[in-house]
């Protein structure tokens, strides 16, 4: 642990190199996630509920979403850029290194600059954590966490299974950007709105309504089944294929010339 | 100790041809091709030598260094590494190696050197003590002391490879990979390089493996030379022994006075003009002697000189026998 705090201070110091960029990077990651979060408010100026889900239960489950993505995006960077990793040899640099492969990805690059996402996510938190009418005990504080933690777990694995593929194939890696960018899309409603595939989709395959729609049907108060706050727990092991599935690909690695 | 026995590694590349439409195709099928790039290596390297392993681009040099590393895992074939298999035992394995991949960096780029020195030395668990004693002598020997406080992306190409070979070296690894430690650099820190390399070896009994296409590297530093080409070991000796194998070739320089040299028909003439004049000669068919005594005979000779078939011929012309 101690060691993974090195890097960060490492790759802070890199990143602080270049000041106005950095900032820039921050600002723009603000921006971005800004105008997403104004088009969702036009749209409930008009119509007033989605799906039964009011304008401030919709913010949390966007909230939501946004912390966890950005900051899976932040410190499992590594994984998404994984792809260039092989390609620039540093892969290799890696395994030469006796510490773990995945700790060594993982710090491989850490994305400060996403905390401008991050801290918009804070931001419309803090203003639907009180406007949503839930009543905040103990178990909703809970459940809140758990899906903020679920979500980190499901994006994460989503990157290292989009790792895992860039051994085989680097061409048509995009296509993974469906499940990674797409969740966070889809993620930012309640995803039954989208219908029973989807959502069963979602459910089954990749995990996301597990730390999203089931727990907030709980956190709303639409159900009483106490079952539902350990959903996102559950959704984690989705990392334990994801993983296996990295590590057989590192077994077929193979390398860059040079 | 390194021993290497029947290594064979096969890479399957994705070929297709030129074009928009063939890449089209691509996306539905692809096509393999099957490059053998070890086929059958063995070797065994004992403890504190120093070797050059030579041989032509794409001839699996790279690939060996990168089994030897327990980066690649090879097909079939047993590595054994000072008792440890590489790609079993990974982290214990290269906890004892360092790794200078001469076109790739391991320091940070945008940080001072001794930043990513001191990560290392947190990545290799290096006790305090011997990481001073260590950095103290490296920047010494290698006469760092001023540049480790700058950013690497800031350093020249020379600066930058004696940093990430010290960086290699701070946790006192028994064997060290050089993949072409030496290209790109001028002449002065080549010859750093060079001279650091030979004191490790000797001071502290690190056995060395260098690959490179520069054959004054392999002049100055190693006594064996593995050569491999199309996936196998082609040769395994002395560059002695190497140069004996092939140099009845002889080069004499000669500067003398007057127009032309007359010759022997045995000399071949590479060139001879203004008075200076380079024959090449074949030993077995006249030796040195009589060559120079005909010549300093029939001109009057200011200076004259006796060359051996230069190690970069010798390579090439090896290469040609072996058919690479």
């Amino acid at each position: 642990m101690k060691l993974y705090f090195r890097y960060l201070s490492m790759l802070l110091k890199s990143q602080m190199q270049y000041k106005a960029s950095f900032f820039m990077m921050v600002v723009g990651q603000f921006l971005v996630s800004f105008t997403t979060f104004l088009g969702m408010w036009f749209m409930f100026d008009r119509i007033q509920s989605v799906d039964g889900f009011t304008f401030s239960e919709v913010l949390l489950c966007f909230a939501l979403m946004l912390l966890a993505f950005s900051a899976t995006e932040c410190f499992a960077r590594g994984f998404d850029r994984f792809p260039a990793l092989i390609r620039s040899g540093e892969l290799d640099r890696i395994l030469v290194r006796p510490r773990g492969v995945i700790f060594q990805v993982l710090t491989a690059n850490v994305e400060f600059s996403r905390m401008g996402r991050f801290a918009q996510a804070i931001l419309v938190l803090a203003y639907a954590i009180p406007t949503s009418g839930i009543v905040w005990t103990g178990d909703k504080i809970l459940t809140l966490t758990l899906m903020f933690v679920g979500g980190l777990g499901v994006f994460t694995a989503l990157f290292v299974l989009y790792a895992g593929i860039s051994f085989f194939t680097i061409e048509g890696l995009e296509f993974m950007n469906i499940f990674t960018d797409g969740s966070r899309e889809f993620g930012r409603y309640p995803l039954s709105i989208y219908g029973e595939g989807v959502l069963k989709f979602l459910t089954y395959v990749i995990p996301v309504a597990l730390f999203q729609y089931y727990p907030l049907l709980y956190l709303t108060g639409r159900s009483q089944n106490q079952g539902l706050i350990f959903l996102p727990v559950l959704g984690m092991l989705f990392l334990i294929p994801c993983y296996l599935f990295f590590r057989f690909g590192l077994r077929k690695y193979q390398s860059t010339g040079s | 100790m390194i021993e290497l026995k029947n290594i064979r590694k096969t890479f399957r590349v994705a070929k297709r041809n030129a074009g928009l439409k063939a890449a089209a195709k691509a996306l539905f099928r692809k096509e393999y091709t099957e490059i053998h790039a070890l086929q059958d290596v063995s070797f065994k390297i004992n403890d504190g030598e120093m070797i050059g392993y030579i041989g032509p681009n794409g001839a699996g040099k790279s690939s060996t260094i990168k089994i030897m590393s327990g980066v690649l895992t090879p097909d079939s074939g047993e590595c054994l590494i000072n008792g440890r298999v590489p790609w079993k035992e990974r982290a214990a394995h290269v906890q004892e190696i360092g790794v200078v991949f001469g076109q790739r960096s391991q320091l940070w780029w945008d940080v001072p050197v001794i930043d990513s020195f001191e990560l290392i030395r947190d990545i290799y668990r290096v006790p305090e003590e011997k990481y001073r004693k260590n950095l103290e002598d490296l920047t010494e020997l290698l006469d760092i002391g001023e540049i480790v406080k700058t950013p690497a992306r800031q350093l020249s190409l020379g600066q930058r490879m004696r940093c990430e070979i010290a960086a290699s070296l701070l946790h006192d690894p028994r064997i060290l990979f050089l993949d072409e430690p030496t290209i790109g650099l001028d002449a002065v820190s080549k010859i750093a390089v060079r001279d650091f390399v030979k004191t490790i070896n000797r001071e502290k009994g690190t056995t060395v493996i260098l690959t490179t296409h520069d054959m004054q590297d392999i002049e100055a530093l190693t006594e064996r030379i593995l050569l491999i080409g199309k996936g196998k070991i082609l040769l395994d000796g002395s560059l002695e022994q190497l140069k004996s194998r092939k140099s009845t070739h002889r080069t004499l320089t000669v500067d003398y006075v007057g127009e032309r040299l007359p010759l022997l028909p045995e000399m071949q003439v590479k060139k001879d003009l203004d008075g200076h004049a380079e024959i090449v000669l074949d030993t077995e068919k006249l030796s040195i002697s009589d060559a120079i005594a005909h010549i300093s005979a029939a001109a009057e000779v200011k200076d004259i000189s006796v060359a051996g078939e230069n190690i970069d011929d010798l390579v090439v012309s090896l290469y040609k026998e072996f058919a690479l």
